[in-house]
C-alpha cells in the first residue's frame, strides 16, 4: 500500500509530540511481543533444547506419528469436502435467489460465535450411542462418535464458514460479461462455471482451504468429546499434546507442539502472501 | 431465448428457486448445523425445564458461569484497548519491523488452544522462565485466575486488531486532520472523530473477541487444570459433566452457552452489516 499525500499530512500531525509516537508504538510492540512472541521461544526452547535427537526421538514415537497421521489425514478430508461445499454454498448464497436465503447466510456464522466444545456435546447428542440418530445407526453398524467419521464431522462443522466467507466476497466483486457472452455463444451453466467462474475463485479457495487446515490440525474442544481418544484409533495430535502435558511430559509435548506449529505458521505465511499478491493486483489495475 | 430471460438466468434470479444445488446447500446446512442445534435444545430440555434450571442453579455451576463472564469481559477490555492502539500503530505510523508485527498477529489463530496452554505453563509454570513472577507477585499464575486470563486474552486476541484495522485504512484522514487544524488536541480527535467513525468496526471485533473468550477450552483447561468450584469454567463444567456423565448438567449448561453464542451472532451480523452500508 502506497500512503497517500494526506495519510503522510495526519501522520506528521498525529507524530509531532514524540512521546505519543513512542508510547503507542511500544505499546502495540509489547502487547504483541509479551503475548505472541516470548510464549513462541519458550515452546522453541523447551522442545529444543535437549537436541535435535531428542527432539526427533518424541516425534517418532509410535503413538505421536500415529496420531499426527490421523490429524493430517482428517483436516486433509475435511478440507476437501470444506473446499467443494464450501464453493457451493458460496455461490448459491450469492447467484441464486431462494427462500431462507438470509438465514442460511446468518447460519454459516454459527461456528464462529458456538464454543468448540459445546459443538462437540452437540454432536454426542446426536450420533452417541444413546442419541437422537445415534441409537438408530448404531444396530446397522455405523460408528460416528468414538470413531473417525465423528472427527471428520466435528472438522467440517467447525470450519465450515472458511472457504464460504473466503470466496463469497469474490464472487460478490465479479463483473458478469464474460460468463453472459459464454451464455450468448451457447454455453451450459456448468460449462461457464468451470471455465469461466471457477479460475478466478481459485485463489480464493485455496485461501480457504489453507485457512481450513490451518484450523483442523489444531482443533482440540469438539474433538476431545466426540472422538473417544483410543491412542492409534482415534487420537489426534492435539489431544496427545494435552495428555503429554497431563502425564508432565512437557519436552515432548513442545516437540509436537513445534511440529504443528510449524505446519500451522507457514500456512497462515502463503495465505498472507496470497493476499498481498491479491492486492497487488487489483492496486495494478 | 430471449436476452432478458438470458440475463436473468445469469444471475440466477429466476433459475431454479431450488435448483440442485440449492437443494445440496440447504441440506448440508441443515444436517450440519441446524440438527446439532435442535439436538443440544431437546438434550437439555427433555428431562423437563426444572431439572435443567436446578442443574444451572448449583452452586458449581453458578460459580462457573460468573467466572466465565469474568474472564470474558476482562479479556474483551484489554484486548480492546490493546487492540486499537495497535491497530492504529500498524495502519497510521511507519517504521521498521511493522511488517513483522503486522505479521505476528494472525499467529494465535494458528495456534492450537492447549499449545497455547502449554506455553503459558512452560512461562510460568515450575521451572518456567518467569517461574520467580508469581512469587514476586505474590499470587500464582499457572492453575489460577491470572493465567486463565491470558490465555483468553492470547487465543481471542486477533479479532480486534483484524477488524478494526480495514476501518481505519478506509476511514482516512480527512477528519482528522480538519480536527487538528481546527485545534482539537489528539484525545478530543480520537474522541469525537476517529472513534464513532470506527465504532462499528470496533463493536464487531469485540463482539467476535467475547464469543471467542466464552467458549475458550482447550487453553483454560491446560492452564486452568478445571478445579470445580475454583478455576472451572462454563465450559470446563460442560467437559466434567459429561465425564462424570452427568449428562443434565453438561446438556443445560451447553444450551445456556449456545444461547449466549447466539445473541453475539446477532451482534455480529448487525456490526457487520452496519460496516457494509458504509
Amino acid at each position: 500500500m502506497t500512503p497517500s499525500d494526506s495519510d503522510q499530512v495526519a501522520a506528521t500531525v498525529y507524530l509531532r509530540r514524540p512521546w505519543g509516537k513512542w508510547g503507542l508504538r511500544t505499546t502495540a510492540a509489547t502487547y504483541l511481543g509479551a503475548m505472541i512472541v516470548v510464549p513462541i521461544m519458550a515452546i522453541l526452547h523447551s522442545g529444543l533444547e535437549e537436541g535435535l535427537g531428542r527432539f526427533w526421538q518424541s516425534i517418532s514415537e509410535p503413538i505421536a506419528v500415529e496420531a499426527l497421521y490421523l490429524t493430517l489425514l482428517t483436516a486433509a478430508i475435511t478440507t476437501l469436502i470444506n473446499a467443494f461445499m464450501g464453493t457451493m454454498a458460496a455461490y448459491v448464497l450469492v447467484r441464486h435467489n431462494f427462500p431462507g436465503q438470509r438465514l442460511l447466510n446468518a447460519l454459516i456464522d454459527m461456528p464462529f460465535a458456538v464454543p468448540t466444545l459445546v459443538t462437540g456435546v452437540m454432536l454426542v447428542v446426536l450420533y452417541g450411542p444413546q442419541g437422537l440418530f445415534g441409537q438408530w445407526l448404531a444396530p446397522h453398524g455405523i460408528e460416528i462418535v468414538f470413531a473417525k467419521p465423528g472427527i471428520v464431522l466435528a472438522l467440517l462443522l467447525v470450519t465450515y464458514p472458511f472457504t464460504v466467507r473466503s470466496v463469497q466476497p469474490v464472487l460478490l466483486a465479479m463483473e458478469l460479461d464474460q460468463e453472459q457472452a459464454a451464455y450468448t455463444l451457447g454455453a451450459s451453466r456448468w460449462t461457464a462455471f468451470w471455465r469461466i467462474v471457477f479460475p478466478s475463485l481459485l485463489p480464493a479457495i485455496l485461501t480457504g482451504s489453507l485457512l481450513t487446515f490451518a484450523r483442523a490440525i489444531g482443533e482440540f474442544g469438539s474433538i476431545v468429546v466426540v472422538s473417544g481418544n483410543i491412542p492409534g484409533r482415534t487420537l489426534t495430535a492435539p489431544v496427545h499434546i494435552f495428555g503429554l502435558i497431563e502425564s508432565d511430559n512437557q519436552k515432548a509435548a513442545s516437540a509436537i507442539s513445534i511440529l504443528l506449529l510449524g505446519l500451522s505458521f507457514s500456512l497462515v505465511l502463503i495465505v498472507d502472501w496470497l493476499q498481498r499478491r491479491k492486492e497487488a493486483g487489483r492496486a495494478r489495475v | 431465448m430471449p436476452e432478458s430471460e438470458k440475463q436473468a438466468r445469469t444471475r440466477g434470479a429466476e433459475a431454479g428457486r431450488f435448483s440442485l444445488p440449492v437443494v445440496l446447500v440447504l441440506l448440508y446446512t441443515a444436517v450440519l448445523l441446524l440438527a446439532p442445534i435442535v439436538a443440544i435444545t431437546w438434550g437439555a430440555l427433555s428431562a423437563g425445564l426444572g431439572v435443567a434450571y436446578q442443574q444451572l442453579t448449583s452452586p458449581d455451576a453458578l460459580h462457573a458461569l460468573k467466572l466465565t463472564l469474568i474472564l470474558g469481559v476482562s479479556a474483551s477490555l484489554l484486548n480492546a484497548v490493546l487492540g486499537l492502539c495497535t491497530a492504529w500503530v500498524l495502519v497510521r505510523d511507519k517504521f521498521r519491523g511493522q511488517f513483522f508485527l503486522n505479521g505476528l498477529i494472525d499467529l494465535p489463530f494458528a495456534i492450537s488452544p492447549v499449545i497455547a496452554g502449554l506455553m503459558l505453563i512452560l512461562l510460568f509454570g515450575r521451572g518456567g522462565w518467569f517461574e520467580a513472577l508469581p512469587r514476586g507477585l505474590g499470587t500464582p499464575i499457572v492453575f489460577a485466575l491470572p493465567g486463565m486470563f491470558l490465555a483468553t486474552v492470547f487465543v481471542s486476541l486477533p479479532f480486534v486488531v483484524r477488524e478494526v484495522m480495514p476501518v481505519l485504512r478506509h476511514l482516512g484522514t480527512e477528519g482528522e486532520e480538519a480536527a487538528y487544524t481546527l485545534g482539537a488536541s489528539r484525545w478530543q480527535t480520537f474522541w469525537h472523530i476517529t472513534l464513532p467513525a470506527i465504532k462499528w468496526g470496533l463493536l464487531y471485533g469485540v463482539s467476535l473477541t467475547f464469543a471467542r473468550a466464552l467458549g475458550e477450552f482447550g487453553a483454560v483447561l491446560v492452564v486452568g487444570g478445571g478445579v470445580s468450584g475454583m478455576t472451572e469454567t462454563a465450559t470446563l463444567f460442560i467437559f466434567r459433566s459429561m465425564d462424570d456423565r452427568n449428562y443434565a448438567a453438561a446438556y443445560s449448561m451447553a444450551l445456556v452457552l449456545a444461547l449466549i453464542s447466539f445473541a453475539l451472532l446477532m451482534l455480529i451480523e448487525l456490526s457487520k452489516s452496519k460496516l457494509k452500508q458504509r
